[in-house]
C-alpha cells in the first residue's frame, strides 16, 4: 500500500509501537497495585501541562512530563500518608488537572482545538523531533519496567512484606508513578490524554484472561498492546478515504475487541481448571470405610455404562486422592473392580 | 546473645497508645507463641518488632544491632496476615515465592543456581513443590497461606516472625503448616509466632507470651488455649493497685458471680 510511503505514516507507525509497548509494561504493576485508573488521573493532569506549555511557549511535552510526574509524586505521597483512599485521591488528580487545563488555555487564549489535539492525539502530525523524544523515553521506562521487575513485583504484590524484606518501599513506589507519568506523554500524542488509561489497561486485563503467571502477563499484555497500536492506526488509515478517524479511537477499539474476543476463552479456561481441580481425599472418619454407618466408600454405580470411563470417554477426570474420578451426569464414578464406585 | 531485644517499648497508633511498658527477649533457637484476644496488641506487636511500627519509646534490638543500624533483612523472614496472597494480576506460586529471595539478590541480576535451589527448597518444605506453576489465586486460602509461609523460606532467613498464619485455617492444612514450622524449628530457627489458636502448632511451642490489653500479662510455660483467656494468667503483673480490683479479680478466681459499681450491695451475714 502506497499509504505506507509517506513519511507521516512511517512516524506514526513508529510512535504507535512504541506507545503500545511502553503502556501496557506501566499498566501491569498499576493493575496489580489495583490502580488500573491512576493513568487516567494522569492523562487528566497533563491536560493543565500542555496548556502550560502553550501559555509560555514552550514544548507541551516537556511541560506536560514536568507537570505529570509532580502530579504523580504527589498521588503518591497522598496514598502514603493513608488520609485519604486512593480512589478519592485520584478523583482529586482528575479534576483538578482538567479545571486547570481548561483554566490556562483560557487565560494563554489558545482555542479549545489546540487543547484537543492533546485530548485525543495527533499521532499523524508528529515531527521528527517528537519521535526522537518518545524513543528516548521508551527505553527508560522499559529498561526500569523491565530491569527491576523482580523489586517492583514484590512491591505491587505486598508492600509490607517488601518493607520487611529490606527493600526501599517508598522509593519504587515513586519509582512506578513517575514511569505512569513518562507513559502518559509518550502516549499523548498517539492515543491522546483521555484514553491513555485504555492502553494501559485494556491489553493486561485481556492478557490476563489467559496467563497465570506475572511474567507472562506483563510480556503478553506488551504484545498485545503492539498489535492493538498498530492494527488501530493502520484501521483508520485505511478508513480515511471514506470517513474522518480519529486513530486514537480506533486504536482503543482494536484493544477493546481483543479482550471481547479473549474474554469468553478466559472465563472457559477458569471453569475448565475450577471443574478439574482435585477432589479433597479426606477420610470420612466414622462415617464412611467398609464398617462406617453410611458405609460412602463403597456404593457401586447403578446405571449401565456403555463405554468404559478413560482419558478419551467425554466425561471430565479430576485427580481424587490415589484415583481418578470421573465426572458423569452430576455423580463421581471411580472404577473399582469390574465396575464403578460412587464416590 | 538474644536475637531480639525488646525493652521498655511502646506503640502509638494515631496518637492512641496501645503497647506500654513491654519487654521482650527472645534467645536463638526458641518458638515462641504471642497470644491474646482481638485487640489485645499482639499484632502491632510483631509488626514492632519487624519494624514495620515504630517505637514512640523504648528500644529495639535484632541481632544484637539496634534497629536503627539493622539492614541484615536476609536474616529475617516476615509472614504478614493475609487473607489472600493475590493482587490485581495474575502471578504463579512461584513467582510469589520467589520474590521472598530478594533480601539476597543484588539489583539487576538474574536468579542463580542457589536462589532456584532456595526456591525449590521452600515449595518443597510446605508441600507445595507441584502446584509452583498454577496461579496463586487459584489455590485454597490455607495453600495460599503455605505459599506465603514458602515465601519468606525462599530468604533462608534465621528469625522467623508469624502474624496470625493460622487463621481462617482448616485443619489438614494447619497440620501441613505445622509440619512446615516444625522443619524449621528442627534446623534452629528462631519462631515468632501470632495466634488466636494453637491448635496443631501448639507441642512447637517452647514459650508463650500472652497480652492483655497491650502489655504483657504472662511470660513464660506454654498455655493451652483455654488457658490464655483464664482469669488467673497475668494476676501476678495487675497493673492496677486499687484494692478493689484485686478483690474482684479474686472473686473471678474463685466462680463467683463479678461485681461491678451498679450491683446493689451484697448483705453482710
Amino acid at each position: 500500500m502506497d499509504l505506507f510511503a509517506y513519511g507521516f505514516m512511517q512516524r506514526a507507525l513508529i510512535a504507535a509501537a512504541l506507545t503500545g509497548l511502553v503502556a501496557p509494561a506501566v499498566g501491569t504493576y498499576l493493575v496489580q497495585r489495583r490502580l488500573a485508573l491512576m493513568g487516567d488521573g494522569l492523562g487528566h493532569v497533563a491536560v493543565t501541562g500542555i496548556a502550560l506549555g502553550l501559555l509560555t511557549n514552550s514544548s507541551p511535552l516537556w511541560t506536560a512530563m514536568l507537570v505529570t510526574v509532580t502530579g504523580a509524586v504527589l498521588i503518591e505521597l497522598i496514598r502514603e500518608r493513608g488520609s485519604v483512599n486512593g480512589d478519592v485521591a485520584l478523583a482529586l488528580l482528575f479534576y483538578g488537572g482538567l479545571a486547570g487545563g481548561v483554566l490556562l488555555t483560557g487565560i494563554g487564549g489558545q482555542s479549545a482545538s489546540t487543547l484537543q489535539e492533546y485530548l485525543f492525539g495527533s499521532i499523524l502530525t508528529i515531527t521528527i523531533a517528537d519521535i526522537w523524544a518518545v524513543m528516548g523515553l521508551t527505553a527508560v521506562v522499559l529498561a526500569i519496567a523491565l530491569g527491576l521487575a523482580p523489586q517492583l513485583f514484590a512491591v505491587s504484590q505486598d508492600v509490607e512484606f517488601a518493607r520487611v524484606a529490606g527493600l526501599r518501599v517508598r522509593a519504587y513506589n515513586l519509582l512506578i508513578a513517575v514511569l505512569a507519568a513518562a507513559s502518559v506523554t509518550v502516549a499523548m500524542r498517539t492515543v491522546g490524554l483521555l484514553l491513555v488509561s485504555a492502553l494501559m489497561v485494556v491489553p493486561v486485563a485481556t492478557a490476563q484472561q489467559l496467563t497465570r503467571s506475572f511474567r507472562a502477563t506483563l510480556l503478553g499484555a506488551m504484545v498485545l498492546g503492539v498489535a492493538a497500536s498498530v492494527g488501530g492506526l493502520v484501521a483508520s488509515a485505511v478508513a480515511s478515504s471514506r470517513a474522518q478517524v480519529a486513530p486514537g479511537s480506533t486504536i482503543v477499539i482494536v484493544a477493546l475487541l481483543g479482550f471481547a474476543v479473549t474474554w469468553p476463552i478466559g472465563s472457559w479456561l477458569r471453569h475448565r481448571r475450577r471443574l478439574t481441580s482435585p477432589f479433597d481425599d479426606e477420610p470420612l472418619d466414622g462415617l464412611g470405610g467398609p464398617d462406617g454407618p453410611l458405609d460412602a466408600a463403597h456404593r457401586t454405580v447403578t446405571e449401565p455404562h456403555v463405554h468404559r470411563h478413560g482419558a478419551d470417554c467425554g466425561h471430565v477426570a479430576v485427580p481424587h486422592g490415589d484415583h481418578v474420578d470421573y465426572l458423569h451426569d452430576g455423580h463421581r464414578h471411580a472404577p473399582h473392580e469390574a465396575h464403578y464406585d460412587e464416590h | 546473645m538474644p536475637v531480639i531485644d525488646l525493652r521498655d517499648a511502646a506503640v502509638a497508633l494515631g496518637g492512641r497508645p496501645v503497647l506500654r511498658h513491654v519487654d521482650l527477649r527472645v534467645e536463638s533457637g526458641e518458638f515462641v507463641a504471642l497470644m491474646g484476644a482481638n485487640g489485645s496488641g499482639k499484632s502491632t506487636l510483631v509488626r514492632t518488632l519487624t519494624g514495620l511500627r515504630p517505637l514512640t519509646s523504648g528500644s529495639l534490638a535484632l541481632f544484637d544491632t539496634p534497629f536503627e543500624r539493622f539492614h541484615a533483612w536476609s536474616r529475617v523472614g516476615y509472614v504478614p496476615q493475609r487473607a489472600s496472597a493475590a493482587s490485581g494480576v495474575p502471578a504463579s506460586v512461584w513467582e510469589v515465592v520467589a520474590s521472598g529471595r530478594l533480601t539476597r539478590r543484588r539489583l539487576l541480576r538474574p536468579l542463580g543456581r542457589a536462589d532456584r535451589a532456595a526456591i525449590a527448597r521452600a515449595l518443597e518444605v510446605v508441600g507445595l513443590a507441584d502446584k509452583a506453576r498454577e496461579g496463586i489465586g487459584d489455590l485454597s486460602g490455607g495453600q495460599q497461606q503455605r505459599a506465603l509461609i514458602a515465601r519468606a523460606l525462599a530468604g533462608e532467613p534465621e528469625l522467623f516472625f508469624l502474624d496470625e498464619p493460622t487463621a481462617g485455617v482448616d485443619l489438614p492444612n494447619q497440620q501441613a503448616l505445622a509440619d512446615a514450622l516444625g522443619v524449621l524449628k528442627a534446623d534452629g530457627a528462631t519462631i515468632v509466632l501470632v495466634a488466636h489458636e494453637l491448635g496443631p502448632l501448639a507441642p512447637l511451642v517452647d514459650r508463650s507470651v500472652v497480652m492483655r490489653d497491650g502489655r504483657v500479662v504472662h511470660d513464660g510455660r506454654p498455655l493451652a488455649d483455654h488457658e490464655v483467656h483464664a482469669p488467673w494468667v497475668g494476676d501476678a503483673g495487675d497493673p492496677h493497685c486499687h484494692p478493689s480490683a484485686r478483690r474482684q479479680a479474686r472473686r473471678e478466681r474463685h466462680g463467683l458471680p463479678v461485681r461491678s459499681p451498679l450491683d446493689r450491695p451484697e448483705r453482710s451475714r
